[in-house]
């Protein structure tokens, strides 16, 4: 049994500390906004923070985050910066890769609240959309920067 | 727990209310209820209109239900506006919620429940209408009945009916339930365009906010009770058999339930994903066999080229190409070839399914829900209303969830072990199991008369074909429509041209893939106009022009993306522009690339990209530009980036590290112009994709004088073409 810190509550989980932390907060805790992609660590999807990194779950297992404050798309608040500017500028077409574009946009904005467009450019550069919503991403994180997306 | 109850933690709604449910078929009406409404009919004790698109409840809510798949079009949203419009109902008080997969749902022309072909909107726009004017006439004729006024002098303002003179109100919720015993009008007047209050605005989607909060419900989403996983093992060769298996090692993993074999592989059916991974790498299993053992790149590009030299079928003819090349005063030849490209959603393929003796129930991010159906049909012996579908939110598609391989796996899997099973693909699985868009190779031919006049064109075309295995009724003597479009039907007006179709017959998976032939095809015919409009020295956008004239909406969007573009302007040393256009899904698009060549290098990055598009009667302005967008996006990382390469048989590709796609820092700004007007709506999902590959090789050659004529314009291609242009020079 292990416990984990996610979004401010505690939960428990019966499962190795081994265990795959995506799929233990997926399959096991039904945090569901966190996405699988490619299990490789190179799509994105997966993006949540750990202690306010933005981090690719697929790559860690459950022991790394023991202790550790979680945050998956489920605890950003809705009037985050980040999900209103994605709401305004029509973002998500399929949506699936969203939530791990989002915690990244999240966790970038936290530590640079006055970013340049090459600056998200290259905080972004590696979470993948199939869609091609890229250029509302974009947009949507110089709104979210606008309205004080360190919040 | 009942099946009620099942389908309820799925959707996580509550369905428990009850109201008015609507009948309205696409053609006529009514037809038979679904078995979920008669499953409602009993539960709620309330009579019942047969076949729904709308379902109404007391508390004002308004549920349409769709029977085309969500994958991002915005289709959902786009429809909900259709049947709302006419309904006069409050934008708030509308959900929408996928249909289940009856008869009923069927799309009226394609006679199947399938989302594609960029049909959504087009085939269920008017069947939407009808089923929203049907609802509000009801609802009218309830409160007059109930105010004993003439329905006459009813009104209907954003959910509620109204009754000036007495200066009575009903809300829709207050009336459905009564609404239900009013015979349904066999004919209704629809708006007038100037009424709409929704079409042609860009409401924004129902489906956003919930994608926002993490709260959409894709397939990998679905949680049954007493669900188990499954992974399975296949041959990595084409066509190879299983020819033993030693199950020992995966049977003792930890959480590892039962290893079963179906006529597909080794499935290991696990507690977790994880488990039934771990499983699967711990079989020892060997196959035999295969279709082509020694597959490879180069026996790829052989077998193309093999094929080429072989007497095809004849897909067009008209004049006499032979005579006229004989006689043209300058010939031109070139070829063109396209590698085998993947669907590369970001949601993995995977099918949660229930089999059990008496009943299937599925859950899946489906395209082709009448494919489903059929599968589980075939596979558990079971009629249609023993078979329960349910359409989640789709991960993507682009065509390739219009595959059901992974639903037979999960069917075949969950039938062996009497368990329901979610069986996920790894993203590998996913990039070796592809129906890939075919590759394909073109041998081009041109001749112009002694004053630059193009007067023949001849393009012999080696793929393979699509409908053949899909929809075997649309093959005509023989010839594959998606092999040959984008070339018999294109927009030029040519005294002589002539099309031959040859079939490569591979072991390679093909499917529908984002505009289905026009994707290759069209990068062919627009690069080959612009190699012919340089060789007789004319301006590549006036050449077109003046070949256009039975396409005027054509040469509309050339003229507009040419403006808009700065065509003709200057530009920066080693910087071009580029230009290419096509009509296809009933609608046209021209797309401007505006590019710059790295000659140390080889990168090719693409500066700007103008698009104008024109798809009649627009729906939702702003669905229509992301959909453009998202197209534009598509096209650029198909022509600079990908290729699925083969090896020992089968994929070699296997993840988004070997199969790159376009990020965020390769997307230039991205300017759309929708050209709004009242013709006959088309398709919106597609079009935008075909000419943006030849614009941006079009842009490549004004830039740096290098003509591509392979795809992906990848550095090293670049740099081996400039080395090839140097050594002539």
């Amino acid at each position: 049994m292990l416990e984990l810190i996610i979004n401010g509550n505690r939960h428990k989980a019966d499962v190795d500390p081994g265990a795959n932390l995506l799929w233990v907060i997926r399959e096991h805790l039904r945090l569901l906004g966190t996405k699988f992609g490619c299990g490789e660590g190179v799509c994105g999807a997966c993006t949540i923070h750990l202690d306010g990194e933005a981090v690719r779950s697929c790559q860690l297992t459950a022991g790394d985050a023991v202790g550790k404050a979680i945050t998956t798309i489920e605890g950003i608040p809705q009037d985050h910066p980040v999900k209103k500017a994605w709401i305004e500028e029509q973002v998500p077409q399929c949506g699936y890769c969203q939530p791990g574009q989002m915690m990244e946009a999240a966790a970038f904005l936290a530590k640079n609240s006055h970013p340049t467009q090459e600056e998200i450019v290259q905080a972004m550069d590696d979470v993948l959309c199939r869609c091609g919503t890229y250029p509302r991403i974009l947009k949507a994180i110089k709104k979210a920067a606008l309205a004080g997306g360190a919040k | 727990m009942s099946r009620a109850m099942k389908r309820r933690e799925f959707l996580k709604v509550s369905l428990a209310g009850t109201g008015l449910v609507l009948a309205v078929s696409a053609g006529a009406f009514p037809v038979d209820a679904s078995s979920e409404v008669k499953e409602k009919v009993v539960t709620s004790g309330i009579t019942w209109i047969p076949n729904v698109w709308i379902r109404m409840t007391p508390d004002n809510v308004v549920t349409f239900l769709m029977n085309k798949s969500e994958m991002g079009q915005g289709t959902w949203t786009s429809l909900a506006m259709a049947a709302a419009d006419e309904l006069d109902a409050d934008w708030k008080d509308v959900r929408v919620e996928a249909s289940p997969v009856t008869d009923a749902y069927k799309d009226p022309l394609f006679g199947m429940q399938i989302t594609g072909g960029s049909t959504g909107v087009r085939h269920m726009y008017d069947p939407m209408r009808n089923a929203g004017a049907v609802g509000r006439e009801m609802l009218i004729k309830t409160a007059a009945r109930e105010w004993k006024v003439p329905a006459g002098e009813c009104w209907t303002d954003k959910g509620k009916v109204v009754h000036e003179k007495t200066g009575k109100s009903m809300t829709y919720g207050e009336l459905c339930v009564k609404a239900a015993q009013i015979p349904v009008p066999q004919k209704v007047q629809l708006k007038r365009r100037e009424n709409f209050r929704f079409i042609g605005t860009s409401v924004p989607r129902l489906d956003t906010p919930g994608k926002v909060n993490g709260m959409g419900v894709f397939g990998l989403d679905v949680f049954v009770p007493g669900m188990l996983y499954s992974a399975l093992a296949r041959p990595s060769v084409f066509g190879a058999k299983l020819a033993s298996v030693e199950k020992d090692a995966a049977e003792k993993t930890p959480g590892v339930r039962q290893v079963v074999i179906i006529p597909d592989g080794v499935a290991v059916v696990a507690d977790t994903i994880e488990a039934a991974w771990k499983g699967r790498s711990a079989l020892k299993v060997t196959w035999q066999g295969g279709d082509l053992p020694n597959l490879d790149d180069a026996a790829v590009e052989r077998m193309l080229a093999e094929h080429m030299k072989k007497k095809g079928l004849v897909a067009k003819n008209v004049g006499n190409a032979e005579e006229a090349l004989k006689k043209a005063s300058r010939r031109m030849e070139a070829m063109y070839s396209l590698p085998y490209i993947a669907h590369a959603q970001m949601e993995p393929q995977n099918c949660t399914a229930d089999v059990r003796k008496e009943t299937c129930e599925i859950w899946c991010p489906t395209q082709f829900q009448t494919a489903v159906l059929g599968v589980a049909m075939k596979e558990t012996g079971l009629p249609a209303d023993k078979v329960n579908i349910h359409t989640t939110q789709l991960g993507g598609g682009f065509g390739g969830r219009a595959e059901v391989k992974v639903v037979t796996e999960a069917v075949r899997i969950s039938k062996a072990v009497g368990k329901p099973v979610k069986h996920i693909w790894s993203r590998p699985e996913d990039f070796k199991n592809d129906f890939y868009r075919p590759g394909s190779l073109h041998r081009m031919e041109a001749g112009l008369d002694g004053n630059g006049q193009l007067m023949v064109w001849r393009h012999k075309v080696v793929v393979s074909p699509i409908m053949e295995r899909v929809l075997p009724a649309l093959v005509k003597d023989g010839i594959d429509p998606t092999t040959i479009e984008g070339i018999v039907d294109m927009e030029y007006s040519l005294a002589n041209q002539h099309t031959e179709y040859v079939r490569l017959d591979s072991p390679i998976p093909v499917g529908f893939w984002r505009s289905v032939g026009n994707s290759g095809n069209t990068f062919a015919v627009e690069s080959f106009i612009d190699e012919v409009a340089h060789a007789t020295g004319k301006d590549p956008l006036a050449f077109r022009l003046g070949m256009l004239k039975d396409h005027p909406r054509a040469a509309r969007l050339l003229k507009k993306v040419a403006e808009a573009g700065g065509w003709g302007t200057p530009l920066p040393k080693g910087c071009g522009r580029g230009i290419a256009q096509r009509f296809c899904f009933g609608s046209y698009t021209a797309q401007l690339a505006e590019v710059s060549v790295d000659k140390e290098t080889g990168v090719i990055t693409v500066r700007k990209m103008v698009a104008a598009f024109d798809c009649g009667q627009v729906v939702n302005p702003d669905s229509v530009v992301a959909q453009i967008e998202g197209a534009t996006v598509m096209g650029l990382s198909t022509a600079l980036k990908e290729k699925i390469t083969f090896a020992k048989g089968g994929v070699a590709t296997s993840n988004f590290s070997d199969y790159e796609i376009l990020t965020m820092s390769e997307v230039p700004e991205i300017e759309v112009h929708i050209i709004t007007n009242n013709d006959k709506m088309g398709g919106v999902g597609e079009p935008g994709l075909p000419p943006v590959i030849p614009a941006v090789a079009n842009a490549v050659f004004a830039a740096a004088g290098i003509r591509l004529r392979s795809l992906p314009m990848s550095p090293d291609v670049v740099r081996k073409a400039l080395a090839q242009a140097a050594s002539k020079a």
